[in-house]
């Protein structure tokens, strides 16, 4: 029998913050612009310039902090990391080397092996750099700032976690955290959210750790899972054959599925940190951490235990509504507005969910209001609009947020409930249709579906299905 | 009138009462300029065509009524590592040979609204670094009291600008002395004040917790008109100290009785000039007549400072100068092969010597394994040499001594020998370490009739004491210039 091993996993993720400015200058996060449009001297390095911190970044970092079980570093400072590069402006960064902000924190993170804690060594605040574009046309690199200076905090775990489950999980937590705290959208795909994957195997019940690797691009979840599978098995296939895992940086192709080297250890660059100068070193007074612990939101794990309590509505829903705080809110908003729970949890559960997934979105990207949701569901209560039109309000809503009682108006929606014009419309059918009368009357129970169908047809959708069947079975 | 023998208040004060136009005082400098230029080689820029213009501009501003303060009109140059939109800075080297700056530094901005005329910018060591102005990348500064020898440095261009007349005062900027040592050797005076007191937003770095931006000019009296004016609370800075006793010209008061005055003893040991010893042991003397308590006490630590301020400053500069690499400004190579051979032939051929040897000494201390060793520890010796400064200052109100070892060398003297030259730096380093005011005065002539200079130095925020003492000392000391201009 072979050698049984473990892996060992650590990461180091990048998320970036939603600041409306960057974290030394004035100058806008906004994604997209023109190049170099959200620049200044601070963000572009023009000499003479000086970074001021952004207060926000510092309420944020702490914010995640305490959300992790951090200790926060009272008298913390930014320090430089040195390296010549052109997407770095000062050819330095400014970073958290000497005193991180965050220090020794824990997550709880539960997988189908069970629960378990995994450790985070430090959280620290650093600057965005700019980006490279190859101009293959010119063939020159063209720079662009407008990332210069956009702020990040690295969250770096322990190496506590042992398989890909156990990665999402604790990933998955990190991004719920961050996102109810509205400290970032932490979006994957967006690179909001970067996460390096540093690796290892030994065998089962060894004390030392293995040589590790460091895995970057890693673009999804999915892409993080196979990333590891791989390394996992490239460094076990290595040690097999004899051979040594050489401490480097490693690329991952996920097309490829397969990673390359970047850089060795040895290529590894004395980065030269020292505590920037420009930058005066952080007091934060006890009152200012519980002014940032006040404003801490119900974070996910207490809002389940409140909707279990507080809304009837099944396990699985509370799951998934919590699973995006914004959901949550949408949710919570149109039940104050007085919606019945269990409805809105189905307009959340069946109709948005099929429309997201439709559009390949995300439950961030919901747009349409509580508002509107809320008078959506008591149209449907109060039998305005019949549950087919219903959905085809939705769908608009959902697309463009629109005040659902207007569309209906506007639209002539609204379900006729007028007796008397209902009768006609079915007389007219039955007149019509007498090979499906006859085979109600032989029996064929199923006829009636065909007679309401042409009923409601007549009626362009309009009319209250239940009221149409009564008609019929009267008529025929 | 002798407009180009005024001081800049009178100067500013004659163009309030209409006896002069700011046209005239800046036609008059620009001609002194244009006629002493070839000799000095003060400036690296003059902006002949630019200050004519802004002296209009004032003019009509101050005829409006809408420009009042005391230096309204009054030209003005600039050290050549302060940003100025739109004009040419080059910090005297051949990386910023072609730089021009999008806005200008907080100073000169305070400066402009102040009705301020600029001249030019003046010439200095590349990057601030070096002691005699000799390490520009345009050319040497030559000393107007002798042209054999150096204006000393690193603000040379601007102390020589003052004492040559070819500015009514200028500004410059001091990480280790180099406002104080190229006043004292051009026989004028200087202000290093407390760090954090002027913006350093615009000044292009040296080494950051060091550098502050000071006056250099004729008297006292200038001395803390123009400080009223450059200092300021920046929030662009994070480094800028809100301080509420910005009123200098308020201590321009002509008595020292009971002001305490400690001499270090370390300051006039070996290396210090006799003639130099003697002058400003006299300045002393003086002041005890006018009624100050003076005494000599031992400071301890002086001999740590050049190494400590050589780590330090040098361990700033290597990072502080890594922007300049040939990609957004400045000075590139013409022919290279990839980004790396770019990087190191535009920095090779951009740099000079002096600044190359401290980006490898700075880059040295920081990497990997020395840190410790030679940055932590010289950080831990800057805090003792501040706590040595508390305890003086428990004691005195103002030391007192000499501001260089010497007077001004030859030209050419210096550069051969880098450690003699960082030891020239041994009385004024120690004031930026423990980020104190430091003010150079004028208060003798040696034999050679080079000026020396006389050092005070302050508490932190303490410039009054300092602008006190100087003004009593300057009352008594009477009339200081070149024969020549009298």
């Amino acid at each position: 029998m072979g050698k049984q091993y473990e892996t060992v996993i650590g990461l180091e993720v990048h998320v970036e913050l939603a600041t409306k400015t960057k974290i030394f200058c004035g100058c806008s996060t906004a994604f997209g612009g023109e190049p170099n449009t959200h620049t200044c001297p601070v963000c572009t390095g023009m000499p003479g310039s000086l970074p001021v911190l952004n207060k926000q970044v510092l309420e944020y970092a702490v914010a995640v902090g305490l959300a992790t079980n951090c200790t926060i570093t009272q008298y913390c400072k930014f320090d430089r990391k040195n390296y010549f590069y052109p997407d770095n402006p000062q050819n330095y960064q400014i970073s958290q080397l000497y005193l991180p902000i965050c220090r020794n924190g824990k997550v709880e993170i539960e997988t189908e092996a069970g629960k378990k804690f995994v450790g985070i060594h430090e959280i620290h605040m650093e600057e965005d750099a700019g980006k490279l574009i190859h101009d293959e046309w010119e063939d020159c690199s063209l720079v662009d700032y407008n990332r210069s200076g956009v702020p990040l905090i690295e969250i770096v775990s322990e190496p506590d976690m042992r398989s890909a489950e156990e990665v999402i999980a604790y990933l998955e937590k990190l991004r719920m955290t961050i996102q109810y705290l509205g400290a970032s959208d932490c979006k994957l795909q967006e690179g909001s959210m970067r996460a390096d994957v540093n690796l290892s195997v030994r065998e089962v019940g060894a004390e030392q750790f293995g040589t590790r690797t460091e895995m970057k691009n890693l673009n999804s979840f999915k892409a993080i899972a196979r990333a590891i599978e791989g390394e996992r098995e490239r460094q076990i296939d290595l040690l097999e054959s004899g051979e040594k895992v050489i401490q480097e940086t490693r690329r991952w192709d996920d097309n490829q599925g397969e990673s390359y080297a970047m850089r060795s250890k040895e290529d590894a660059q004395d980065y030269r940190y020292f505590p920037d100068p420009d930058l005066v070193p952080i007091v934060l007074d006890d009152e200012f951490l519980e002014e940032i612990r006040r404003r801490q939101p119900e974070f996910r794990e207490e809002k389940m235990v409140r909707y279990k309590e507080e809304f009837d509505i099944p396990e699985y829903d509370i799951e998934i509504i919590t699973g995006s705080k914004h959901m949550a809110d949408i949710f919570e908003a149109t039940v104050a507005l007085g919606s019945q729970p269990k409805k809105v949890s189905n307009w959340l559960m069946v109709e948005t969910l099929r429309l997201l997934k439709e559009n390949n979105m995300d439950s961030e990207d919901i747009r349409f209001s509580p508002e509107n949701l809320a008078k959506l569901i008591k149209m449907t209560d109060a039998k305005e609009i019949n549950s087919s039109v219903a959905k085809e309000v939705f769908e608009v809503m959902f697309d463009q947020d629109v005040d659902p009682e207007k569309y209906v108006e506007e639209k002539g929606l609204k379900t006729v409930n007028d007796e008397g014009a209902l009768r006609k419309t079915v007389e007219e059918v039955i007149a019509a249709n007498p090979k499906s009368v006859e085979d109600y009357h032989n029996g064929k129970e199923k006829a009636i579906g065909f007679l309401v169908g042409q009923t409601m047809k007549a009626m362009k959708g309009k009319a209250d299905p239940g009221m149409v069947n009564q008609l019929l079975k009267e008529l025929l | 009138m002798d407009l180009l023998n005024m001081t800049a208040v009178s100067l500013g004060a004659a163009i309030k009462n209409k006896e002069v136009t700011v046209r005239e005082a800046t036609e008059a400098v620009l001609a002194r300029i244009e006629e002493k230029e070839k000799e000095y080689h003060c400036y690296v820029t003059v902006d002949k065509e630019g200050a004519l213009k802004q002296a209009d501009e004032v003019q009509k501003k101050i005829d409006a009524g809408e420009l009042t303060g005391p230096l309204a009109g009054v030209p003005v140059a600039i050290k050549d590592n302060m940003c100025t939109e739109g004009l040419l800075t080059t910090c005297s080297s051949k990386i910023l040979g072609n730089f021009i700056p999008t806005f200008s530094s907080e100073a000169v901005l305070n400066l402009q609204k102040a009705g301020a005329v600029i001249l030019g910018k003046t010439n200095m060591d590349e990057f601030a670094m070096g002691s005699t102005t000799e390490t520009s990348a345009f050319g040497v500064t030559k000393n107007p009291w002798n042209p054999e020898h150096v204006p000393g440095g690193s603000s040379g261009g601007s102390a020589a600008a003052v004492a040559a007349q070819e500015c009514f005062y200028a500004l410059g900027s001091d990480t280790g002395g180099s406002i104080r040592q190229p006043t004292s050797f051009c026989g004028v005076v200087g202000l290093k004040p407390t760090y954090g007191t002027v913006s350093r937003y615009g000044l292009i770095a040296y080494g950051s917790s060091l550098d502050q931006i000071g006056p250099l000019c004729k008297d006292v009296t200038d001395c803390a008109t123009i400080m009223e004016i450059i200092a300021s609370h920046d929030l662009k800075d994070s480094t800028s100290v809100e301080r509420k006793d910005l009123d200098f010209t308020s201590a321009l008061i002509d008595d020292v009785k009971g002001m305490r005055i400690g001499i270090p003893k370390d300051y006039f040991g070996e290396g210090l000039d006799p003639e130099v010893k003697k002058a400003v042991l006299a300045a002393a003397e003086t002041l005890k007549e006018k009624g100050a308590i003076v005494e000599e006490f031992d400071l301890s630590l002086v001999e740590y400072a050049i190494p400590t301020y050589y780590t330090i400053a040098a361990a700033e500069a290597s990072s502080n100068l890594e922007r300049f690499d040939g990609i957004k400004y400045g000075y590139r190579t013409e022919d290279y092969e990839g980004l790396h051979n770019m990087y190191k032939k535009t920095r090779s051929e951009g740099f000079g010597a002096e600044v190359k040897r401290r980006i490898m000494l700075g880059s040295f201390v920081l990497s990997s394994g020395y840190y410790d060793a030679y940055y932590l520890k010289a950080l831990r010796v800057k805090a003792l040499i501040k706590k040595a400064f508390d305890e003086a200052f428990a004691k005195y109100d103002v030391i007192l001594g000499p501001v260089a070892p010497t007077t001004a060398p030859k030209l050419g003297e210096s550069l051969s020998d880098p450690i003699k030259m960082y030891l020239g730096d041994i009385y004024t380093i120690s004031i930026n370490l423990a980020g104190l005011p430091g003010l150079s005065m004028p208060c003798g002539v040696d034999e050679k009739g080079l000026p020396i200079g006389l050092q005070l130095i302050g508490d932190c925020f303490n410039e009054k004491k300092l602008i006190q003492t100087a003004y009593a000392y300057e009352q008594a000391r009477g009339a200081f210039g070149r024969k020549e201009d009298k």
